[in-house]
């Protein structure tokens, strides 16, 4: 008895370590790559003078970002400021506990791992707020205004868009929804839902076209307008693993999740599979990031109320009535 | 090592319990309203982590995503469309914190009389499934009168919403 709660703690120490330790990594490789491939699209370079092609210039940005002075703002309400970016990281990390890496790869096997993870991602929007509107700066408070009106808009659709999924499966459990996807991936099954899915995770996650809360031309950097140093590396680092999580929950709902494709592995395990799927689906929303402009707010609104709304419900009930008669 | 589990568990209990008792201060006292919701988001958080520590993993998941999720995040859409934060916060009005008192007082002395006469039992004893499916299929048959009214309480308070709105754009146009 006594052992295996040692076990068990000893389980959930390393985990976190190690999902610390990914997070930032993954972070880093990330940005890296976001400048490549902004720079290949624009026909440029990107970084090349730190390391190879530039592969240790995020290290250098990282380690310039940490030695930076915290500035808190004279009219700032201090303590709202302080706790905003400890609080945007939060629901970051326990959306690691329940992503299936692999078949046994799983901090916890949850059955209602899908609900956890969105449940404890609107915690995020929160934080955003907070902080947006405690540096008391206008472009701040605006950028916090929008992404909480955005992040209402885009997560109905999306939550609907799961709900489709998880009828078929008739499971909560990301492993059971993996598992259903052996031969054929839902995206073939669902692709009006994978598309809601994808298209609600960016506009969730803040990125272009739908970054309005942080658009650099109107609002200088938006709710972090007033951030410097570590703290500004937080929301940043928040929005990067963000992106990871909605491209490991994509992979796992729509792409099949550790299967190779039509049951296929080519002698590759799991995780390889998973990694793979999800870094493909971060460059494709990086592609679209650097190839679609800017929507304006009320595009935006209209876009998800009259367009997306619509759509993931019909989805939903056009679901339901063929699992039922079918 | 089990009384040493056992003590965590007594911990983190009264921990949670005390952020939901804070966040329930906050969201009262402060005359800032956005400190006003935040403490609301942790008291209703500290809420569902009490469900967690009832054995109920789906009930507290639930609470985050439609009270925190759903609930406070319209709260804060309601501050933002009205007036400004920058502005002086009026005084608050003898009559309203006696009527707000007299009306909360009143909840808790119903809450604590019906908690009272309540004969509780173990959750072992009950002995009855409360699994997602058992809840699901409850809120689709035997309590389905229920759902259906707390849905239309939703409606109303949409509508209402949208009248209101209306309402204060012709006032300002």
């Amino acid at each position: 008895m006594g052992s295996e709660m040692a076990s068990d703690w000893i389980r959930i120490i390393v985990g976190l370590i190690i999902v610390l330790a990914f997070s930032q990594l993954n972070a880093l490789f990330l940005v890296w790559l976001e400048r490549k491939v902004a720079g290949h699209i624009q026909l440029r370079y990107g970084p090349m003078e730190v390391g190879p092609h530039g592969i240790l210039q995020t290290i250098a940005d990282g380690i310039k970002l940490v030695g930076k002075e915290l500035i808190t703002p004279l009219s700032a309400d201090w303590k709202l400021f302080v706790i905003a970016p400890v609080l945007v990281f939060m629901p970051v990390l326990v959306a690691f506990l329940v992503l299936p890496f692999d078949e046994n790869l799983v901090i916890r096997d949850m059955n209602l791992g899908v609900l956890l993870i969105f449940a404890f991602s609107t915690l995020s929007v929160l934080a955003i707020l907070a902080g947006g509107w405690a540096a008391n700066n206008k472009y701040a408070l605006l950028g916090a205004i929008r992404s909480v009106a955005q992040n209402v808009a885009y997560e109905i659709p999306l939550l609907l868009a799961v709900l489709s999924v998880a009828l078929m499966t008739q499971s909560l459990r990301f492993s059971e929804i993996v598992a259903a996807q052996c031969r054929v991936w839902f995206i073939f099954l669902q692709p009006v839902a994978g598309l809601i899915f994808l298209i609600c995770a960016t506009a969730e996650t803040n990125r272009a076209p739908f970054d309005i809360p942080e658009a650099e031309s109107e609002l200088i950097a938006g709710f972090h307008t007033e951030y410097s140093g570590m703290r500004f590396g937080l929301f940043f680092l928040a929005e990067y693993t963000n992106m990871f999580i909605v491209s490991a929950v994509a992979t796992a709902l729509f792409f099949g999740g550790w299967h190779g494709p039509f049951g296929f592995s080519f002698g590759l395990p799991g995780i390889v599979w998973f990694l793979l799927k999800v870094y493909i689906l971060l460059f494709v929303i990086m592609w679209v990031r650097w190839t679609f402009p800017r929507v304006r707010f009320d595009q935006l609104m209209n876009f998800s109320w009259k367009v997306m709304l619509p759509l993931s419900l019909l989805n939903l009930i056009v679901t339901a009535a063929v699992l039922k008669f079918i | 090592m089990n009384f040493m589990t056992e003590a965590m568990a007594q911990a983190a209990f009264w921990i949670v319990v005390g952020l939901t008792l804070a966040g329930a201060v906050i969201a009262v006292f402060p005359r800032n309203i956005v400190y006003n919701v935040l403490g609301l988001v942790l008291a209703l958080t500290g809420v569902a982590g009490l469900y967690v520590f009832l054995g109920s993993m789906f009930i507290g998941l639930m609470q985050l995503l439609i009270y925190v999720g759903a609930i406070c995040v319209a709260i804060v859409f309601a501050i933002m469309l009205s007036r400004p934060l920058h502005l002086e916060v009026p005084q608050r009005k003898l009559p309203k914190v006696l009527l707000a008192a007299m009306a909360s007082c009143l909840f808790a002395i119903a809450l604590i009389g019906v908690s009272l006469r309540t004969a509780w039992k173990p959750a072992a004893e009950r002995g009855t499934d409360w699994s997602v499916a058992t809840i699901g299929e409850l809120l689709l048959t035997r309590y389905d009168l229920v759902f259906e009214v707390i849905s239309l309480v939703l409606l109303v308070a949409i509508l209402g919403a949208i009248v209101t709105a209306g309402f204060s754009r012709r006032l300002t146009s």
